[in-house]
């Protein structure tokens, strides 16, 4: 069993509001997440996954219930930087986190201000750029960048933080189809290859189905927290919580409804085509 | 026509200015503008703007967008001209009609200010064209430091610069934007009284202000997230060096200077 990066405990969380009694964005939650793993949190608009990533480092401090980074608590502003330099977050519009005018000087930002030696820092920039694949693109300005390739240069602007987790808040949702796939192969490339803690917070379920396990929240509560198969075989649940199910998992779904005897339900095209495959060979 | 704004834009290329210490080509830049202004004679204003030509030559920056940024001034060299071909008086005089007079003074001082304009603006243009903003405000930041001393928050200062200059190009965008979602709403920009169009311009720019809210309250999550705190204990990746380029430039000012002080007194004793 690995070590846990992030732990939170019963963690309550409210919005201060003028107009309105304060309603909770989180309520009571308590996980943990262990170092290498790839997480992704699904959940309807304003079910509070948002929220949960500010938690992560500190932008937001919990009302009631504690979160500890790497043991770090979260309300020790003694901590704040060291708690930001373990996890690193990635916004949702590229526009508005990308500080420089040039692509390698933003990249640059991060290890800046964690007053990295400068040859280090050139050092870091290029391996980060190389990392995301953008490395020939390190003099050009971020503005005449596609959406795709912008998000990109946000992620190795985490990645030369150096930074032992990463948490990506609805990184592609203003990404087209071919974009999204850009940042997901970026983001499974790190999680494998450097072993880098992610946490992806989307709303596309085919996102969802490639992490090792999901958590699905709703109302400011998790419901379900499992891998990919366990989550999307509660189809009732998740389709209460206003969520979709991948087609893939509907189908064998209601397969194994008729009584055909799957044996799991199947998260992508090509896990149900074996499925059925396999289904055919044994009934020759 | 908003497209058309060039002010702060760099254009990417390895030349000699380009590889200048941005601390070097903003003190040169200051002196170029005072050297301008130095100028007496045509022989002195001759001679910066023969210097103005072979910097923008070395440059490499392409002929055709000193020309596009020259522009948006065109009106601003005709106007003064003609202040001046009209109200300078003296010499031969060349034209006349009712109250106007065009004297040869007149003509020649017009002629003056306007190759005056021309190279104040292409040469400190240069400036931009050449530097990158990040460098232009670290050097800024740099020249700046000794005001530390009197508590003043020069590193804020330059990070705000930056982040304008950043965000100039995503509200031009954002300006476009708007506009054409206005206009698809039947707003009408382009015709009317200058009231009419002043008032048009409302429903542009409360959704500029309130978006650039929004992007200003993001971008500040984002920087905190990126262990930002205000310039403390802060590196730089690049290092800023004065190199024998700065070096050189330093003594290709000081004879341009010379020369023009040679020329603003001495021809007129030698003619
Ligand atoms: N800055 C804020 N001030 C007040 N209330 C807020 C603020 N941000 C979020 N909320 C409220 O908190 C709740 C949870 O919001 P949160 O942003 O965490 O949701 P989310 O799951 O990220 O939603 P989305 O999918 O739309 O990004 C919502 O009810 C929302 O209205
Ligand atoms: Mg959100």
């Amino acid at each position: 069993m690995k070590e846990t990066l992030i732990e939170f405990k019963n963690v309550s969380f409210s919005y201060d509001n003028e107009e309105q009694t304060p309603s909770q964005a989180v309520k009571d939650i308590t996980f943990s997440v262990r170092k290498g793993e790839f997480i992704a949190i699904l959940g309807h608009n304003g079910s509070g996954k948002s929220t949960v990533a500010k938690l992560t480092n500190a932008i937001l401090l919990p009302e009631k219930g504690e979160v500890l980074i790497n043991g770090m608590n979260t309300k020790d502003e003694s901590l704040t930087f060291d708690i930001r330099r373990t996890v690193g977050m990635v916004f949702q519009n590229p526009d508005n986190q990308i500080v420089a005018t040039i692509v390698e000087d933003d990249v640059a930002f991060g290890p800046e201000n964690l007053g990295v030696e400068p040859a280090e820092i050139r050092h870091r920039v290029d391996e980060a750029l190389k990392t995301v694949g953008m490395y020939e693109y390190r003099e050009k300005e971020p503005y005449k960048l596609s959406g795709g390739q912008k998000q990109r240069v946000a992620i190795a602007g985490i990645l030369a933080m150096q930074t032992e987790c990463i948490v990506l808040d609805e990184s592609t949702a203003m990404l087209d189809p071919r974009g999204r796939r850009e940042v997901m192969n970026t983001i499974r490339t790190l999680n494998r290859e450097k072993g880098i803690t992610v946490l992806y917070i989307t709303h596309f379920m085919d996102e969802a189905v490639e992490a090792d396990r999901v958590l699905a929240m709703n109302d400011g509560e998790i419901m379900l927290d499992g891998t990919p198969h366990e989550v999307f075989a509660q189809s009732e649940k998740i389709r209460a919580a206003g969520l979709d199910v991948p087609q893939a998992a509907e189908l064998s779904q209601m397969l194994i409804e008729d009584g055909l005897n799957l044996g799991r339900v199947a998260l992508t095209v090509d896990e149900c085509i074996s499925d059925l495959l396999a289904i055919l060979e044994v009934s020759r | 026509m908003i497209r058309d704004i060039t002010i702060g834009q760099y254009f990417f290329g390895k030349s000699f200015i380009h590889k200048m210490d941005a601390r070097m080509k903003i003190l040169i830049s200051l002196f170029f503008i005072i050297l301008i202004f130095l100028c007496k004679n045509f022989f002195s204003l001759g001679l910066v703007a023969a210097f103005t030509v072979f910097i923008l030559s070395i440059s490499k920056i392409p002929f055709k967008l000193i020309l596009k940024s020259l522009k948006p001034i065109i009106i601003i060299v005709v106007f003064t001209a003609f202040l001046n071909l009209f109200y300078t008086k003296g010499g031969k005089t060349l034209y006349e009609f009712w109250v106007f007079e065009i004297t040869l003074k007149g003509v020649y001082s017009a002629i003056f200010m306007a190759v005056r304009i021309i190279c104040l603006v292409a040469g400190t243009s240069l400036l931009t064209y050449t530097t990158t903003p990040t460098s232009l405000t670290n050097a800024i930041e740099s020249l700046l430091s000794p005001l530390k001393r009197l508590h003043v928050d020069v590193h804020t200062f330059a990070m705000m610069m930056t982040l304008a200059l950043r965000f100039i190009p995503t509200l031009i965008e954002e300006i476009d934007r708007i506009m054409s979602a206005q206009k698809a709403r039947g707003a009408d920009l382009e015709s009317g009284g200058l009231v009419k169009r002043a008032r048009a311009l409302i429903p542009i720019f409360i959704p500029l202000f309130v978006s650039a809210f929004r992007r200003a309250y993001e971008l500040a999550y984002a920087m905190e997230c990126r262990c930002y705190n205000g310039g403390k204990g802060r590196t730089s990746m690049k290092k800023m060096h004065f190199t024998y380029r700065d070096g050189v430039a330093f003594a290709v000012i000081a004879l341009l200077t010379a020369g023009i002080f040679i020329l603003n007194f001495n021809i007129r004793a030698v003619i």
